[in-house]
């Protein structure tokens, strides 16, 4: 699976979660859970979203690393590549 | 044959647009299922039917605003055969008082225009009205010709990018009505309880360490769509404590308490866009840890993106509201009229603790109970905060 299509799955299930969005303004770089006013069950609506979109089981201790947009594509593709 | 009537849904509901039927004259339908679509200022909730039957006639026409108790439906007792003179339409005969600037309409059965219309998707309809997009213009690409919230998205962008904008209403304006809407109807209910309502408040700290630490250990063993998040453990702390001290589930109603028939969770919700939803999970009390995580799930993603049912948001018979990770420290509740309590908790923080003779770093919640003073006292408010507290030490349990 290709960075881009990483990128495509997080926006869609960002969307499903938070629908009023503006997820083109979205400061990749930036924490999603600030930017989004995302709370800690949206987030995990969103991480098991991931997980039926992607096959990745996020453990809980690697939530951190899902912080912001590319951090969240970054891992996701060390994840895929590997499995 | 029975009636179905616009249900109310809280106590600062005084009507409803019905904006879908799900059933058809002939079908049969089962307590529990949903039968219509209804926005209310609280926003689109799917009503159930409770009881068994057949439907006779749809009495109120799609997009119409009724009050609460407005007859809406007949239904025929299954088995009984359709009777042979047709029924008249009814007069609408709302139960409670008709508010005065919306007078009990009349009657009439649907247009037949009403057959051709073409379907749109609940949240097509919900993205129309915030779009400000005439659904008669917009094609629909869904099954059967079903307009979609893609279509709805497709025919905004098309007349944004199309004439130069127009002095159309802005595409914010319905949501601004909507929010403006919601904070009239927390104001009405918010007013009303502290009007009616004498409360009594108390607090407590509670140390979090044994269930956060029994949390964290269960998820290590659980797969992702099965991990929990400590707002269970809280949820059902508090439901298994009610049966401690059943003063505090249930509604105060015509000058008497009314214990709850099964101990309904309201959870506090709040919207990104602003306002607040208190939707209920039912009898928290009985449910696996495993269910409820999921119902909250659920709930939360549905108050937040789509649409709720009129059970949840009528049913709760006590409210929780917890401030999550980002919130303050305390919380002090306004009590949803007519339930009699309102537990908070704020967020956990690591503070220092003093037990046996020694100060460690814990992490502690602040727990507080707003609570009516007619149906309980300090008392017995403060054996409810004391059990949700030994219940938590005890995470395995629960």
């Amino acid at each position: 699976m290709t960075k881009d299509q990483i990128r495509a799955a997080i926006l869609r299930n960002l969307s499903a979660i938070a629908p009023e969005a503006d997820l083109e303004a979205l400061d990749p770089r930036r924490d999603l859970r600030d930017q989004l006013d995302i709370d800690s069950v949206d987030f995990m609506n969103f991480v098991v979203a991931l997980h039926q979109d992607l096959g990745v089981d996020v453990p809980e201790a690697d939530y951190p690393k899902l912080s912001s947009l590319d951090a969240c594509v970054a891992y996701l593709a060390g994840k895929t590549s590997a499995s | 044959m029975s009636e179905f009537r616009m249900p109310s849904l809280g106590a600062d509901m005084e009507a409803g647009t019905v904006v879908e039927w799900r059933v058809h004259p002939g079908d049969t339908v089962k307590r529990g299922d949903i039968v219509a679509l209804v926005e209310t200022e609280k926003g689109l909730i799917e009503i159930e039917i409770f009881a068994d039957g057949v439907i006779e006639s749809l009495v109120v026409p799609e997009g119409e605003k009724v009050p609460v108790g407005t007859l809406l439906a007949v239904v025929r007792d299954e088995g009984k055969p359709p009777p042979a003179v047709k029924i008249e339409p009814v007069k609408a005969e709302p139960r409670a008082p008709a508010p005065t600037e919306a007078p009990p309409t009349a009657m009439v059965p649907p247009p037949p225009a009403a057959l051709q219309r073409p379907r749109v998707s609940p949240l097509a309809r919900k993205r129309a009205k915030e779009l400000a997009v005439d659904l008669a213009t917009v094609r629909g690409t869904g099954e059967g010709g079903a307009i979609t919230e893609a279509d709805v998205e497709r025919a905004a962008g098309r007349t944004a990018a199309g004439a130069p904008a127009p002095a159309a209403v802005p595409p914010t304006t319905a949501a601004a009505d909507r929010l403006a809407a919601m904070r009239k109807a927390i104001a009405a209910a918010m007013a009303r309880s502290k009007r009616e309502i004498p409360h009594y408040y108390i607090g407590t700290h509670i140390d979090m360490s044994q269930a956060l630490a029994w949390l964290t250990e269960e998820n290590l063993r659980r797969p992702v769509t099965e991990r929990l998040l400590y707002s269970v453990l809280l949820l059902k702390a508090v439901a298994l404590a009610v049966h401690e001290v059943p003063e505090m589930n249930g509604l105060w109603i015509d000058g008497a308490f009314r214990p709850g028939t099964g101990v309904h969770v309201g959870v506090a919700i709040s919207l990104r866009q602003g306002g607040l939803v208190a939707p209920a999970i039912h009898d928290v009390d009985k449910m696996q840890l495993n269910d409820l995580m999921r119902a909250m799930l659920d709930l939360v993603k549905r108050a937040r993106t789509g649409v709720l049912r009129g059970s949840e948001v009528s049913d709760a018979t006590i409210t929780v509201t917890n401030l999550g990770e980002q919130g303050a420290e305390t919380v002090f509740g306004v009590i949803y009229p007519p339930q009699v309590a309102l537990v908070g908790f704020g967020r956990v923080i690591e503070q220092p603790w003093a037990a046996d003779g020694m100060i460690g770093a814990r992490p502690v919640i602040a727990a507080s109970l707003a609570a009516d003073h007619r149906a309980s006292d300090g008392h017995r408010g403060g054996r409810f905060l004391a059990a949700i507290d030994r219940l938590l030490q005890e995470p395995e349990k629960l």
